[in-house]
C-alpha cells in the first residue's frame, strides 16, 4: 500500500541527489552518528538518574530540565538526517524488517518521551514512587535501544 | 618498520577468519561498538558542555566527574574491546585505511587532552567547582574533547568506505598515507 510513496521518495530530486553522490550518504550518516552521541547522552543522563544512578545529588526535575534542550535539538538533527538517508534508499527500507522495527520504536519512543517520561521527570521529587520512576526509565531505554539497534541493522540487511 | 607482516599474520589466524566470515558475530560486535557510543561519548559530551559553561551550570564540575566518569569508563572499556575485535576481524584493510589511521591519531590526541586536563586544571577543581564559566584551560579541554571525539566518530564511520583503499587506483600521497605496498607480480 505504501510502496508507491516510498518509490516516489527515492525518485524525487533529493533522493536522486543523495543516491548519485559518492559522498553525500556518508556525510549525512556521519552527522546522524554525531547526533546519536548527543541524544544518547541526553537520554541516558536522565534515565540513569531515574534509576538512581548518575547525578544523584541533583533533583530529577533539574536533570530533566538540563537534558531536555539537548534531547530535542539532537532529535531534530536525527530526524532531518534520518529522513535524508531514508529518501535515498526508500525502496530498500520498505522491504527491510529492521526499518519497520526502528520506525515503530521511534514513534513509541517519541510519544513516551514527550508525554509520560516528561511529566513524571518534571514532577517534584518524592511525589512519584521510585518503582514508577525506574519503570519509566526502563521503558525509555528499551524503546530507544530498539531505535538504535533497528537503525544499525538496516545497514546489515539486504 | 611496518606492522603489515603482523597484520598479515593476524588475518591468517583462525579466530580472525571466523569473526570475519561469521554471519551474526561481526554485525553484533559492530552494533555494540556503535551503540556504546551513546554511553561513552554521550556522557563525555555532557561533561564537555559543562566544562564549556554551556549546560549543567548549576551542577558542580566535581560532581559530574565523580558521578558520570565511572559510566564513561565502563563505556570506554566496551568500546576498546569491541574495537579491538573489529580490527582483529579485518586487520590488513584496517591497517591500510587512511580513516583508521586518522582515528588512531585522534584517539591518542584525545587521550593526551584528557590526561592534560586531569593532571592540570582538574587538580584545582575545588577553586572553580561552582563557576558557571570554568577557567580557560578547562574550557579549552572541553572544546578539544568535543572536536576530537567528533573526528573519531566520523573517521570510524568512514573506515567502511573504500574510496582510499590500496586495491583501487590512488594518488601517491594517498598510497603513502595508507601505507600501500606494491605487490610483486
Amino acid at each position: 500500500m505504501l510502496l508507491p510513496y516510498f518509490q516516489w521518495f527515492e525518485t524525487s530530486a533529493m533522493g536522486e541527489l543523495i543516491k548519485n553522490s559518492s559522498w553525500a550518504f556518508a556525510v549525512i550518516e556521519s552527522i546522524h552518528l554525531l547526533a546519536l552521541a548527543v541524544i544518547g547522552g541526553a537520554v541516558l543522563m536522565l534515565d540513569l538518574r531515574l534509576l538512581g544512578f548518575g547525578l544523584k545529588r541533583q533533583s530529577i526535575p533539574d536533570v530533566a530540565r538540563e537534558a531536555w534542550p539537548w534531547l530535542v535539538a539532537s532529535l531534530i538533527v536525527m530526524l532531518l538526517t534520518g529522513f535524508a538517508l531514508f529518501v535515498s534508499e526508500a525502496t530498500k527500507c520498505y522491504y527491510s524488517t529492521p526499518f519497520w522495527v526502528k520506525m515503530t520504536s521511534l514513534a513509541l519512543a517519541i510519544a513516551f518521551t514527550f508525554t509520560v517520561r516528561r511529566k513524571v521527570s518534571l514532577t517534584e521529587d518524592g511525589r512519584v514512587r521510585p518503582a514508577l520512576l525506574k519503570l519509566v526509565a526502563l521503558v525509555s531505554l528499551t524503546l530507544w535501544f530498539g531505535v538504535g539497534a533497528g537503525g544499525r541493522w538496516i545497514g546489515f540487511s539486504g | 618498520m611496518s606492522l603489515l607482516p603482523f597484520c598479515e599474520w593476524l588475518a591468517s589466524t583462525r579466530g580472525s577468519i571466523a569473526l570475519h566470515e561469521s554471519l551474526y558475530m561481526y554485525p553484533l560486535v559492530e552494533s555494540v561498538h556503535v551503540l556504546t557510543l551513546c554511553l561513552f561519548v554521550g556522557m563525555s559530551v555532557m561533561l564537555d558542555v559543562r566544562l564549556l559553561g554551556i549546560a549543567l551550570r548549576r551542577v558542580p564540575v566535581s560532581e559530574i566527574i565523580d558521578r558520570l566518569v565511572p559510566w564513561m569508563v565502563a563505556g570506554f572499556v566496551v568500546m576498546v574491546v569491541t574495537g579491538v575485535l573489529l580490527f582483529y576481524a579485518i586487520p590488513i584493510r584496517s591497517y591500510q585505511n587512511i580513516f583508521f589511521r586518522l582515528k588512531l591519531i585522534a584517539l591518542v590526541l584525545a587521550g593526551l587532552n584528557a590526561w592534560t586536563f586531569h593532571s592540570g586544571i582538574h587538580r584545582r577543581v575545588g577553586e572553580w567547582d561552582f563557576d558557571t564559566k570554568p577557567p580557560k584551560r578547562a574550557r579549552v579541554a572541553g572544546a578539544a574533547s568535543l572536536a576530537l571525539w567528533a573526528v573519531i566518530i566520523v573517521c570510524g564511520r568512514m573506515i567502511a568506505y573504500n574510496w582510499f583503499d590500496c586495491d583501487m587506483p590512488q594518488r601517491p600521497l594517498v598510497k603513502w598515507a595508507a601505507g600501500c605496498v606494491e605487490k610483486p607480480r
